[in-house]
């Protein structure tokens, strides 16, 4: 029999436990990622001459941290690795690579597909100063690089980041001025026994707002109205809460408003998708062992849904024991048991997680006509609601035939959300009924010159 | 005298000092670097963008938003956050066709 060809895409936690788990069964696997070490963004290793001790860049989480750093040593002879290669293009059982080696062409039988997520951005006034970065952004320059995004550091948005960023700043020495939650304390209180769930998590959640508060930092629960004051650089950033408000001056901040999946690949691949109500996202449909619609196509990780670097990890063992089951090796059901049951117990905690961090779309209602949206290609809420109402756009893709949004060099990865919340609430329709931008290959930039079919890897 | 940059560097690590060139300015980073690193510890931003009135310093650092690219030597984009400053580097915030 011929050893059926096995790909995964993204060595992040998902997708180095399910290369791993592939390997371990004694199968080949192909494992492609886009950055240049394992480890994904939240267990993202510094490049070569940047390194730090793991606890100092990962803190609580550096056995994790390590033991994802680990998990394919040994088994390097059954992982073709391919570091810093882009998948561009997917359609039925093809890839095509770009990477080191140039553009390729790869075929395979499975595929399983770990893409990770990247910050849910709201736009708000100021947000295309440089200075402003994605939350994630701000935590990656701390964490890869060694280096704080500015001198007085703000940080605003939602989510379990939030708190976590800005402790990470504050103990590496950065200046954090102050962090800007939209979720309310009460709206936190309520979600509080869910929490619970998980309360090691939930007590580190705590610790890092407590952290925070003792070095002075001001934490303001339940902000509206955030923007960024400055010409050509961030000078102070403005909020409003309640009947009063605030301003603190700052050079740099760091937003973010949750988590989106990366769902391109799965597009192009053919994928069903479903409307997820909980996050408002667009997610490829996954049965409970993570199949997606496609049946040689499986999905685990951030990508299908947020959930977090845990049920990553134990979703990419997971998922890799459904392909291997699939395909029709022995597999151990006390271990499936196991790892469905602690799926479970994330997915209670990631509800709870939403519901003390709830996504603030009615933010998108008050957006001012000038602001910008789209980032790559200037286009202003106020032209988007033009053709909205000028020519019936009252879906994404039309939308973005009249408009350009997500037409540019992010393809929406930026906007899409941004457009669609806006789109929703200016039809006051639901977000989910507006539609869906449709992937598009390239699915990131790549020199033309390098896009010619090559050779059959 | 060059304006101060956007990047402040907090912790101590072993990458060598490293000589490179933002429009032909000297400027000086340390291997391990980014691209986009070793141009915003000397410059508050990567150069004008399309776009807004102002200057665009790249917005996620992993490789999604696209807000990074500047140029090298030859002409060709590259992209700051995924891209290491190396010896020598020339780099450009605006296009700059190659020369010869």
């Amino acid at each position: 029999m011929v050893e059926p060809r096995l790909v995964v895409i993204g060595a992040g936690p998902a997708g180095v436990r399910a290369a791993a788990t592939l390997a371990r069964a004694g199968r080949p696997v192909v494992l492609i990622d886009e950055n240049m070490r394992i480890g994904g963004q939240i267990y993202r290793q510094p490049p070569p001459g940047a390194e730090r001790p793991p606890e100092a860049l990962y803190g609580f989480e550096a056995a994790k941290a390590v033991s994802i750093h680990r998990a394919l040593d040994g088994l390097q002879d059954r992982i073709d690795y391919r570091p810093e290669t882009l998948v561009w293009n997917a359609r039925d059982r093809v890839l095509d690579l770009n990477g080191p080696r140039g553009t390729e062409r790869l075929v395979f039988d499975r595929l399983i597909l770990a893409t990770g997520a990247t910050d849910r951005s709201i736009p708000f006034p100021g947000w295309t100063l440089p200075g402003v970065f994605s939350l994630g952004g701000a935590q990656i320059a701390l964490k890869a690089q060694g280096c704080a995004i500015g001198r007085r550091v703000a940080f605003v948005g939602t989510g379990p980041l939030l708190p976590l960023v800005a402790y990470q700043y504050a103990k590496a020495g950065a200046e954090v001025v102050a962090v800007l939650d939209t979720s309310s304390f009460l709206t936190k209180l309520k979600a509080a026994p869910g929490l619970l769930t998980l309360p090691k998590l939930f007590a580190k959640g705590l610790y890092y707002l407590a952290q925070l508060k003792r070095r002075g930092i001001p934490i303001v629960e339940g902000v509206e109205g955030l923007a960024v004051e400055g010409a050509t650089a961030p000078q102070a950033i403005t909020w409003r809460h309640g009947t009063t408000g605030g301003r603190i001056e700052c050079d740099a901040v760091g937003a973010g408003f949750g988590l989106r999946s990366e769902t391109q690949l799965a597009d192009l691949l053919g994928c069903a998708f479903a409307f997820d109500d909980l996050t408002r996202q667009w997610l490829p449909v996954k049965d409970a062992e993570g199949r997606a619609s496609e049946r040689h196509l499986y999905l685990a990780g951030d990508g299908a849904g947020i959930a977090g670097a845990d049920a990553a990890e134990l979703a990419g063992e997971r998922v890799a024991l459904t392909l291997l089951g699939d395909l029709g090796s022995r597999v151990d059901a006390g271990r499936i048991a196991m790892l469905d049951r602690g799926l479970a117990r994330i997915q209670r905690f990631r509800r709870a997680i939403e519901a003390a961090f709830p996504f603030p779309h009615r933010f998108h209602a008050s957006i001012p006509d000038t602001l910008t949206i789209c980032r790559c290609e200037g286009v202003t809420a106020g032209d988007l609601r033009r053709q909205v109402d000028g020519r019936e756009a009252s879906e994404m893709n039309r939308l973005k035939a009249y408009s350009r949004l997500g037409m540019g060099r992010c393809q929406g990865r930026m906007c899409a959300s941004a457009g669609t919340e806006l789109l929703s609430h200016w039809r006051a329709a639901e977000v989910g009924a507006v539609g869906r931008l449709r992937g598009q290959a390239p699915v990131k930039p790549i020199p033309v010159a390098e896009s010619s079919p090559g050779t059959m890897a | 005298m060059s304006p101060r940059g956007q990047f402040v560097r907090l912790a101590e690590r072993p990458g060598a000092e490293i000589h490179f060139t933002i429009d032909g300015t000297p400027a000086t980073a340390r291997a391990g670097d980014t691209v986009l690193t070793a141009i915003l510890l000397n410059r508050p931003s990567l150069g004008a963008s399309d776009f807004t009135p102002h200057d665009r310093a790249g917005f996620c650092l992993m490789g999604a938003c696209q807000a990074c690219w500047v140029h090298d030597a030859e002409g060709r984009r590259r992209r700051g956050c995924s891209t290491l400053i190396e010896p020598d580097m020339a780099l450009f915030t605006k296009w700059m066709p190659p020369h010869g």
